[in-house]
């Protein structure tokens, strides 16, 4: 329409915690005081919050657009609204130095967007914007002129395979489970996103949640299940009320419940909150946990196609593999496996973090090369330091080294340097990560997210984190290398399920490629990234103290001692290397080495 | 049927059958911890584990269902390491006090131990402390010998149904408890006791007793009903000091709680060895032989039928009795004596 004013406010988790809903209502109030002056204001002017944009870094964004120019501002804060109105809204001039800049550009234009296609655009909470975004054709289109074997053939034909980090291709999954016979089937969207760092499905259920609803009465066609669940974390309290507000208001449209579309077929979803045990995200497990059971996995077969929720045929996708059905089926499957390598296709939601410029949410086509990922659209290593590795697949995937740099970001490719895809975390690390104290970090995680059932994973990764943790503590000793090996493979080997089989992943893909740093923490006694704080000494530069006396008040056990203003020593006799004094210098005086 | 080759053996199965089951049918031993044929299989210990040609990893045979023309090894270097580094972390968090232990020789774990020959332990950190102590007169629970293998949670659950422990906690601090981490509180059946494959779980009555020198096994036939649970006492000396039933007697093993812990009254001071006769009201008790006893009884019942007729008897026959004593009984009562008054704790 033109004249048209409409003012874009990020509503993502990300852009709520910068102070999104402070801005936004600070819009709304400033709208309503300059329409009594000008009421073309008010009239024009259309407040829109969207889910997120992607660049959560540059929280809160605003899209301002006039007449389909669209201007985008980052860090905007309540106090910067006045302002944008003014000169913006009613003066039509963009205020320049709060625009993006080139970053911003070069960190959206080198992505192909499907699945968040939408996201940052429509607001989450209106069922009418998901529908003036073709929301809904693709289910309308799968059950009133397709077949559910041909739904399931064209999801075959695109080769979509499964986002949460499997990869098995979704179209011979739902093959599997239709040829069961029974009286009732299910399907259940994995909404139990657990990974440190991984905000994929959180962002697609807040931003579009729509889709997944869509993506989901077309897989339930096709597998002919009348009931769905979505099994969502209770810790991400936004998702769970926008697909709250999402399924009212797809039922009280028609869009769920019975005789959809006009046909005999009639579908409904449930939701079931997680509580937060990481290993709910296991298929078995996440069922036992919809059942009222402790979520503990089982042994696969039988697998959930063939028995799965109160023992009948299941299917069960993640957030992302559904929200690209609507796409695969409004575009066609060759469309789809146009895009991507050989055998991924499509694209990957990926959550970019760690020591990059960029952090934030992408999506990229299958295949593009790690160096592409992190040094365009993630605008390269933070500081200018230099770039060690990169860990994917969240706490269970692998590190992957520079020499790899040029290795194609696909399920294969990943998987031929010992990493994995996992759901689609990208931890960048640079020269000042110890190797060994990530590996201890991610094993913690999944130490302690264990269920306990079986022996490797409940006792091996206890010990192979007691055999990190000494080295890191400089007790490490001859043969610490060989038998977290051993243990690793073994553990990897023989547990019951994907939290346990890829615990050791951490540990075997950093001993591969940074073996030395290992023997520097057990031989030397040295940590070469100078992160364990054990095997440091500190020691305080007299030309850079200023004799503060900051450092001897943090010191826990009065290592420190100085005259006031002059030059302070660490007695390196009581120094128990907690790193306190380090953290505390405002002047960079202290030093370890 | 299906027709698959375990170790080089072919062999047949019914459908539905494990490989676990058919390298067994076979005589082919594969080490368990958690598996029990009476419980639905639950593949936490990786001991059973094997190797399936087409597939990736070894896979636990207890849980596999055997396919038609599968091939399976049971041993291999591979599955050797995997099952030793399995034994030795589940040893490297177990107290090593098989001395002082009830289990001791009874115990899968240290027989493992035995098998592997593991003296020394590659893996050694930090053990679990669980000092809690459970107040019940019948189940001592020493929950740093429990190795995880969920067979008390599954025979509380499937074979009584009553669900009195479950997991709790996650990774190394994962645990079975009572609900809450409160006291045991069921009707202690102590079927929970009998699966245990460690000295996690014992009665309270076999601490300190004889394990097995010098101990004695007989075969009996609980007397507590007419169910007729087939038991067998351990004795030492002229005490009984245990009863353990055989999984593969009628009753499949399984005890309740008087079957299992009630034993006490055999060597019980107090319990009768002779009958005993009051001769007057208000008199004692007077030690007599059985033939004084028995007539004595035939007389009193002789003289109250003459003098009020039949129906002024009565007869209360027991459970612990067998079937065919309690139709003698009731022959007795009904043919001998005339009456119907006859009734049972169970109901005739």
């Amino acid at each position: 329409m033109s004249g048209e004013i409409v003012v874009n406010v990020c509503m993502g988790t990300g852009g709520i915690a910068a102070g999104g809903d402070l801005v936004m209502e600070e819009f709304s109030k400033q709208f309503e005081a300059a329409g009594i002056q000008n009421a073309t204001v008010k009239e024009k002017c259309r407040l829109h919050k969207v889910g997120c944009r992607g660049f959560c870094a540059r929280d809160v964004l605003v899209d301002i657009t006039v007449d389909g120019e669209v201007s985008t501002y980052q860090y905007i804060q309540p106090e910067m609204v006045s302002r944008l109105i003014q000169d913006h809204v009613i003066g039509a001039k963009p205020v320049k130095e709060w625009l993006v800049g080139d970053d911003y550009h070069t960190f959206h234009d080198n992505q192909t967007k499907i699945v968040l296609g939408d996201l940052g655009k429509i607001d989450p909470e209106s069922i009418d914007e998901y529908l003036q975004v073709d929301g809904y054709k693709a289910a309308e289109k799968a059950l009133t002129t397709m077949t559910p074997a041909q739904v399931i053939q064209t999801v075959k034909d695109s080769m979509l395979r499964g986002r949460g980090g499997g990869g098995f291709p979704t179209g011979i999954k739902w093959g599997f489970c239709a040829a069961n016979k029974s009286d009732q089937y299910y399907i259940i969207c994995n909404a139990d996103e657990g990974d440190p760092g991984a905000f994929m499905d959180r962002s697609v259920v807040e931003g579009n949640p729509h889709a997944v609803i869509e993506g989901m009465i077309i897989g339930a066609y096709a597998i002919g299940a009348s009931i769905g669940y979505v099994y969502i974390r209770a810790e991400y309290p936004l998702a769970v009320d926008r697909l709250h507000l999402a399924l009212k208001a797809a039922k009280e449209r028609g869009y769920l419940g019975e005789k959809l579309f006009g046909t005999d077929f009639n579908f409904k979803i449930k939701v079931k909150l997680g509580a937060g045990a990481f290993v709910c995200g296991e298929e078995t497990a996440l069922i036992a946990s919809i059942e009222g059971e402790r979520g503990m996995p089982r042994a696969k077969p039988p697998f959930p196609a063939n028995k799965g929720l109160w023992g009948k045929p299941t299917i069960i996708n993640n957030v992302e593999t559904l929200a690209n059905l609507p796409h695969i089926l409004n575009k066609g499957a060759a469309w789809y496996a146009s895009i991507g390598s050989e055998k991924s296709k499509g694209t990957k939601v990926i959550a970019l973090t760690g020591k990059i410029r960029n952090t934030g949410l992408i999506e990229i086509p299958m295949g593009m090369p790690l160096k592409e990922i992190i040094f365009n659209i993630g605008g390269g290593i933070e500081g200018d330091k230099l770039f060690k590795a990169v860990q994917t697949g969240g706490p269970s995937g692998g590190c992957i080294p520079q020499q790899h740099i040029d290795l194609p970001v696909d399920y294969e490719g990943l998987a031929s340097v010992g990493s994995m895809m996992g759901s689609g975390g990208m931890v960048v690390l640079d020269e000042t990560d110890c190797m060994v104290n990530i590996s201890k970090f991610f094993l913690e995680f999944t130490q302690s997210e264990s269920c306990g059932k079986c022996v490797p994973c409940r006792i091996g990764t206890k010990r192979l984190l007691e055999i990190l943790t000494r080295i890191t503590e400089g007790d490490g000793k001859e043969g610490d290398i060989e038998l977290l090996l051993e243990l690793a493979e073994d553990v990897r080997d023989s547990s019951l399920c994907g939290l346990g089989m890829s615990a050791p992943n951490p540990v075997i893909s950093t001993i591969k490629y940074f073996r030395h740093e290992y023997e520097a923490h057990i031989k030397n006694k040295k940590c070469p990234a100078k992160v364990c704080n054990k095997l440091l000494t500190f020691f305080i530069r007299e030309d850079m103290c200023v004799g503060c006396g900051m450092c001897a008040k943090a010191c826990p056990v009065n290592a420190i001692a100085g005259e006031k203003k002059l030059a302070h020593k660490i007695d390196n006799h009581l120094c128990i290397q907690c790193g306190s004094c380090f953290d505390a210098c405002k002047f960079s005086a202290v030093l370890k080495e | 049927m299906i027709t698959l080759t375990i170790d080089g053996k072919q062999i047949e199965v019914a459908e539905g059958t494990t490989v676990l089951e058919a390298s067994r049918q076979l005589g082919i031993d594969v080490p368990t911890l958690c598996h029990d044929d009476r419980l639905k299989p639950f593949g936490a210990c990786r001991l059973c584990i094997v190797e399936i040609s087409g597939m990736a990893k070894p896979v636990t045979s207890c849980t596999t269902p055997a396919a038609n023309g599968m091939v399976v090894k049971t041993n291999s270097e591979k599955l050797y390491r995997l099952r030793k580094t399995t034994v030795e972390l589940l040893l490297s968090d177990h107290p090593n006090d098989c001395m002082v232990c009830t289990s001791s020789g009874d115990c899968a774990l240290q027989e493992l131990a035995y098998l592997y020959g593991i003296r020394e332990n590659r893996f050694t950190g930090a053990m679990r402390e669980h000092n809690r102590v459970d107040h019940n007169p019948f189940i001592t629970r020493d929950q740093n010998k429990c190795v995880m293998c969920g067979l008390c949670v599954r025979v509380c659950e499937e074979v009584q149904g009553v669900g009195a422990i479950g997991y709790a906690e996650r990774g190394f601090e994962a645990k079975v408890i009572p609900p809450f981490g409160k006291d045991l509180d069921c009707e202690f059946c102590g079927q929970c006791v009998a699966v245990c494959p460690t000295g996690a779980l014992t009665g309270r009555l076999w601490a300190g007793k004889p394990r097995l020198e010098g101990v004695k096994f007989t075969d009996t036939t609980c007397t507590y009903c007419g169910c007729g649970c087939n038991i067998t006492l351990r004795t030492h000396g002229d005490q009984v000091i245990r009863v353990d039933s055989d999984p593969k007697n009628h009753n499949r093993g399984w005890l309740c709680v008087k079957g299992r812990f009630g034993y006490e009254f055999i060597n019980s001071g107090d319990r009768l060895t002779h009958p005993l006769i009051r001769r007057e009201k208000g008199g004692q008790f007077e030690k007599a032989s059985w033939d004084e006893a028995l007539d004595y009884v035939a007389k009193k019942l002789t003289d109250i039928k003459a003098e009020n007729g039949p129906d002024a008897l009565a007869g209360l026959c027991s459970a612990r009795c067998s079937n065919e004593e309690n139709y003698l009984f009731q022959k007795m009562f009904r043919a001998g004596l005339g009456t119907n008054n006859i009734d049972h704790c169970a109901r005739y």
